[in-house]
C-alpha cells in the first residue's frame, strides 16, 4: 500500500510557474537569454581584452601583470603614434567627404525623375556587397601594373599627345601613372576613397530618408517668403534634416575609427606604416607578432574616444526627444 | 494691393487639364473666394497666382504686370497654407520675420511690423515658442500672422481652416473677415466649403472640372444660379432636384412632377417657360422654399400634400423627407406643424424661389 501524496505539496516547477506571475520575476526571466548573449560575447570578451592590456601575455604564455607598461610602451612608439594620428585623420577627411557627398546625392536622389527608385536602389550596392570582395576589387584597380586607373590616365596622355601632334608615340611608355598603394600621401588617399565610396551609400539613403520626412509645404512657404535654392537648403533644409544628420554622422565616426577591412586588404597598413590605423595596427600587434598584451592596449585607446562620441550621441537623442 | 487678372489661364498636368481657361478679374481689396468639389482646379489656380505652378497656357497680371515669368518671392503675395506650413525648426517670432530678414529688411522695421501683427492677431506672448508648441488656432495665426508682416499686395489663402475642428473654424472664419476689415488687401481663399465661400467673401467664384461654373455675389449665387451644379453646390441643405415636365394646365402652364402632383405656373413666369412645353426638365427647389402649408400671400405660392418618410429635427427647423415620383425631396417645416412619419402632410411651394433646368445642357433656364 502506497502512502498518499499530500495534494496541496507544490513541486517545484509549479512553485516557479507561480512566482513568474509576478512581473519582476518574470522580466528577469525573459531578460535572461539576451544579457547571457552579451555576457558571453561582449563583456567577457571586453573584460578580458582589458585585462590583457595590463598584461605582458604574449601567445603561449600566461602573462602577467604589469600596470600600464604597455601604454607607457606605446607612447614611446613612432609607429603607434603615426598610427593614432592616421586614425584621426582619416575619420575626419572621410567622415567630411561622406557627410558632403551624402548630401548632396541624397539632395539629387530627393528630386523626381525618371527610373528614380531603380536609381535609389542601385545607390546602395557598395553597401550591399561584402566589404572584402570589393575592397579586392579596388586593390586590382590600385595595382602597380594592372591598375585600369593607370590605363586610362595613359590612354588619355597618348590621346594627348597625338592631339597635340608629337611624334612621342613610340615613348608612351615613359608615363607609368602613379603607383596608388606605393606612395605615402596617394595610399591615404586611395584608403580614404575607398571608405569614402563605400560609406557613401549609408550617408546618402539616411539623408534621403531624412529629406522625404520634410513637409514640401515648407518649401513652397520659403518660395513665397523669398529664399532662394541655396538659401532654402540653408534654412529650411539642413535644420530640419539634422537630427538625422548627427546620429548618421556619429555613428559613421564609430564604425570608421575602427575600420579595418579596408586598410588591411588595401596596405597592411604600408607603406611605411603611413596608412596604420589603430586597429590595423592592433591587429598587427597581437595577431601577427603575437604580442596581445601590446595589441589589446591599442586596441582600448580607441575605447574613450569612441566612449565620448557615443556619449555626445545619447545626449544629443535625448535632447532632441524632448524638444 | 492691387487687382489681379487671370486670362485663359489653362493648366496641363501630363494628359490631364486640371484648369481649363479661366478668365477672372479680382478687384482691389476685394475678396474673392475660389469654391468647388476636390479635383476643380481651384488649388491650382491659387497655385499659379503664387507662382508655385507653372501656367501652361494664359495670362496672369498683378497689379498691371504680367507676373507669369515672374519668380514667387517678387510677386508681392504672400499665402496661408492648409497645413500651416511653419517652419518647425524656429520660433513664432522668426517664423514671421523669416521673409522680412531674407528680404534685408531693417531690424528695427522688422520688430515693428512682427509686434504690429502680433497684435492684430493677438499672439504677442506666444513670440518666443515653438509651432510644436502651439494649438491648431494659434499656428493658423501664427501663419497669417507670416503673411501680414510682409504687407503684401495680395494674400493667398489655400483652405485655411480645414485642419480646425469644427468650433475653431466658425471662430477663424470670423477672425478672418475681421482681419481682412482691418488689413484692407485684396484676397483670393480657396475652399470646398460653400457655407465659409458665403460667409467670407465679396463675390465667390464656383468652380467645376477647371471651368468657372459662375462668378457672382453670394446673395446671387444663391437666389440666381446659372447652372445645375451651382444650384446644387450652394446652400445647405442641397436644393432638391425633381423630374418634371412643363404641361398645358387650363388656362396657364403647369409644372408637372408626378402623376399626382402638377404645380400651376403663376402667368408671370409663363412666358419664360412657354417655349419648353412636354420637355422632360429638372425643377429645382431649395427646401427653405418648400414648407409646411402656409397663409398665402401671393398666387405664387403653391399647396400640395405628400406622405413623410423621414424627419430630421433641427431645433428651429425639422427637415422633412419626402418621396415626390421615385425623387427623395427635402422639405423645411417649422417643427409644431409637422405630420408624423407615414402620415400625409400639407406643404407650400414658393414659386417665385424655384429653378427649371434643362437636363441637356444643366443650365437653369
Amino acid at each position: 500500500m502506497t502512502t498518499p501524496q499530500p495534494v496541496n505539496a507544490p513541486s517545484l516547477w509549479a512553485r516557479f510557474a507561480t512566482s513568474l506571475e509576478d512581473q519582476r520575476v518574470l522580466g528577469y526571466v525573459l531578460m535572461a537569454p539576451a544579457l547571457l548573449l552579451i555576457v558571453i560575447f561582449i563583456a567577457y570578451p571586453f573584460v578580458l581584452g582589458v585585462w590583457m592590456s595590463l598584461t605582458d601575455k604574449i601567445v603561449g604564455t600566461p602573462g602577467t601583470y604589469i600596470g600600464l607598461g604597455n601604454y607607457e610602451r606605446l607612447f614611446a612608439s613612432d609607429i603607434f603614434l603615426t598610427a593614432a594620428w592616421n586614425t584621426v585623420f582619416f575619420t575626419t577627411v572621410a567622415t567630411v567627404f561622406k557627410a558632403v557627398l551624402g548630401m548632396w546625392l541624397a539632395v539629387l536622389l530627393n528630386r523626381r525623375f525618371r527610373f528614380a527608385n531603380i536609381t535609389r536602389a542601385s545607390v546602395l550596392l557598395p553597401f550591399i556587397v561584402p566589404t572584402v570582395l570589393s575592397t579586392l576589387a579596388w586593390l586590382w584597380m590600385f595595382d602597380a601594373t594592372f591598375s585600369v586607373f593607370n590605363w586610362t590616365l595613359r590612354w588619355m596622355w597618348q590621346m594627348e599627345i597625338s592631339i597635340l601632334g608629337l611624334v612621342l608615340k613610340e615613348n608612351w611608355g615613359f608615363f607609368r601613372g602613379p603607383l596608388w598603394l606605393g606612395d605615402p600621401d596617394l595610399a591615404m588617399a586611395s584608403v580614404i576613397l575607398v571608405n569614402v565610396w563605400r560609406g557613401l551609400p549609408f550617408f546618402a539613403i539616411s539623408f534621403l530618408a531624412g529629406l522625404q520626412t520634410i513637409p514640401p509645404d515648407l518649401y513652397d512657404a520659403a518660395d513665397i517668403d523669398g529664399a532662394s535654392g541655396w538659401k532654402k537648403f540653408w534654412h529650411v533644409t539642413l535644420p530640419l534634416i539634422k537630427p538625422v544628420a548627427i546620429v548618421v554622422i556619429v555613428f559613421s565616426i564609430v564604425v570608421t575609427f575602427a575600420d579595418f577591412q579596408l586598410v588591411y586588404i588595401l596596405t597592411r597598413g604600408g607603406p611605411n606604416n603611413e596608412t596604420h590605423l589603430l586597429a590595423t595596427l592592433a591587429y598587427q600587434l597581437g595577431m601577427g607578432s603575437g604580442n596581445i598584451g601590446q595589441g589589446a592596449a591599442v586596441a582600448l585607446f580607441m575605447l574613450p574616444i569612441l566612449a565620448v562620441v557615443i556619449i555626445f550621441q545619447l545626449w544629443y537623442l535625448r535632447r532632441e526627444g524632448v524638444r | 494691393m492691387a487687382q489681379i487678372l487671370l486670362k485663359d489661364l489653362r493648366k496641363t498636368y501630363d494628359q490631364t487639364e486640371a484648369v481649363r481657361g479661366i478668365n477672372l478679374d479680382i478687384e482691389h481689396n476685394e475678396f474673392v473666394v475660389l469654391v468647388g468639389p476636390s479635383g476643380c482646379g481651384k488649388t491650382t489656380t491659387l497655385r499659379m497666382i503664387a507662382g508655385l505652378e507653372e501656367i501652361t497656357d494664359g495670362v496672369i497680371l498683378i497689379g498691371d504686370r504680367v507676373i507669369n515669368n515672374v519668380p514667387p518671392k517678387d510677386r508681392d503675395i504672400a499665402m496661408v497654407f492648409q497645413n500651416y506650413a511653419l517652419y518647425p525648426h524656429m520660433t513664432v517670432e522668426e517664423n514671421m520675420s523669416f521673409g522680412l530678414r531674407l528680404r534685408k529688411v531693417p531690424r528695427d522695421e522688422i520688430g515693428r511690423r512682427v509686434s504690429h501683427a502680433a497684435g492684430i492677431l493677438n499672439i504677442g506672448e506666444l513670440l518666443q515658442r515653438r509651432p510644436k508648441q502651439l494649438s491648431g488656432g494659434q499656428r493658423q495665426r501664427v501663419a497669417m500672422g507670416r503673411a501680414i508682416v510682409r504687407n503684401p499686395q495680395a494674400f493667398l489663402f489655400d483652405e485655411p481652416l480645414s485642419n480646425l475642428d469644427a468650433k475653431l473654424r466658425v471662430q477663424m472664419r470670423t477672425e478672418i473677415k475681421k482681419i481682412h476689415q482691418r488689413v484692407q488687401t485684396t484676397v483670393v481663399y480657396v475652399t470646398h466649403d460653400q457655407v465659409e465661400a458665403m460667409t467670407l467673401a465679396d463675390r465667390i467664384v464656383v468652380m467645376n472640372h477647371g471651368i468657372i461654373e459662375q462668378v457672382g455675389t453670394p446673395q446671387e449665387m444663391y437666389e440666381a444660379p446659372l447652372t445645375r451644379f451651382v444650384a446644387g453646390f450652394i446652400g445647405s441643405p442641397a436644393m432638391n432636384f425633381i423630374p418634371c415636365r412643363v404641361v398645358n394646365a387650363g388656362s396657364g402652364l403647369g409644372v408637372r412632377l408626378s402623376d399626382d402632383i402638377t404645380l400651376a405656373l403663376p402667368d408671370v413666369q409663363a412666358d419664360r417657360y412657354r417655349g419648353h412645353v412636354d420637355r422632360p426638365l429638372i425643377f429645382g427647389i431649395r427646401p427653405e422654399h418648400m414648407t409646411e402649408q402656409r397663409q398665402h400671400t401671393n398666387a405664387q405660392q403653391i399647396d400640395f400634400s405628400c406622405t413623410v418618410s423621414v424627419l430630421e429635427p433641427m431645433g428651429v427647423d425639422t427637415m422633412v423627407f419626402v418621396e415626390i415620383d421615385g425623387t427623395e425631396v427635402t422639405a423645411r417645416a417649422a417643427p409644431r406643424s409637422v405630420s408624423p412619419v407615414g402620415a400625409e402632410m400639407a406643404f407650400t411651394i414658393d414659386m417665385n424661389n424655384m429653378h427649371l433646368i434643362d437636363p441637356e445642357t444643366d443650365r437653369v433656364i
